[in-house]
């Protein structure tokens, strides 16, 4: 016969443990995006050309799946994810180096920034308070996320606005979507790795702040 | 952009295709079934990020 105060001591640990891989993950990812904005501050200081974003990305890229898994379940993990973020940093700063040179760049960058921490706050938020597990949409997610990556391939060649707005459109949702994927894995104890968690939350972030920054800048052209 | 460059951001994108590939049959094979009022749950918000950013654009416009 099962013990219940086994059982209620065992969902106890496991709640203790998911609530400690959640605080963890959100110091983590306070600290690699305060160190990402410095790093974007260190290249607009720098004026790195637009290329630097390509090459960050591909790097990060790179780390992310290849490095990073093999060393998040040792300290280097937190020096690689420092690498990847700071790298990520470099890039966007180049990016906003652009935007800032177009006659409402500033207002453009504010309203992404502010967007993109509404979005994440408010899908958060909803996602610890709900309880609910969004485990299920992990399919769907990376069937989504291989759609607008083959649309993306046809657009560096086509080069057509409509399908960067489209592309940039439903990279928003997709990342909206790991958000509430990544939160609730880390409440429902299935990611118990803060430095993943914290690399999952961190893209989401990145991507809805480029894309968002994308999607603003060609609606507010007057062309 | 360079068509060098072009064809190294394809080639990056197309390892992430990879990889997601690979996510996605993991997912499909051993992820979760969602239950009934969980595509609900998940949808509410994801709509309500459309609004956000359709008034975003308007505020820029």
């Amino acid at each position: 016969m099962a013990n219940p105060q086994y059982s209620v001591l065992s969902g106890a640990q496991s709640a203790i443990s998911a609530n400690k891989v959640l605080k963890n993950t959100y110091m983590l990812l306070s600290a690699t995006l305060g160190f990402s904005a410095l790093m974007a501050v260190v290249s607009m200081s720098l004026a790195l050309p637009s290329w630097m974003y390509l090459v960050s990305v591909i790097g990060a890229m790179v780390m992310g799946i290849f490095v990073l898994p093999r060393t998040a379940n040792s300290s280097s993990g937190i020096g690689v994810i420092f690498a990847i973020t700071g790298l990520l940093g470099l890039g966007l700063g180049s990016i906003l180096t652009m935007y800032l040179a177009l006659p409402r760049g500033p207002e453009i960058i504010a309203t992404a920034f502010a967007g993109t921490g509404l979005i994440f706050l408010g899908l958060s938020g909803y996602a610890l308070t709900s309880k609910r597990d969004f485990s299920f949409m992990g399919g769907f997610l990376f069937a989504g996320i291989m759609v607008v990556f083959m649309a993306a391939i046809a657009n560096i060649f086509l080069a057509m606005p409509a399908l960067s707005l489209a592309v940039s459109g439903g990279i928003i949702l997709l990342m909206s979507g790991f958000i509430l994927f990544d939160t609730s894995r880390i409440i429902n104890g299935g990611e118990t790795n803060y430095i993943m968690a914290t690399y999952g939350l961190y893209l989401s972030i990145f991507n809805i702040f480029i894309s968002l920054l994308q999607i603003l800048g060609i609606m507010s052209s007057d062309e | 952009m360079d068509l060098f460059l072009k064809i190294v951001a394809a080639a990056a994108m197309g390892m992430m295709v990879f990889y997601a590939w690979r996510a996605y049959q993991q997912w499909q094979q051993q992820g979760p079934k969602p239950q009934k009022g969980d595509w609900q749950a998940a949808i509410l918000p994801l709509a309500m990020v459309m609004g956000l950013v359709v008034l975003l654009i308007a505020m820029v416009r």
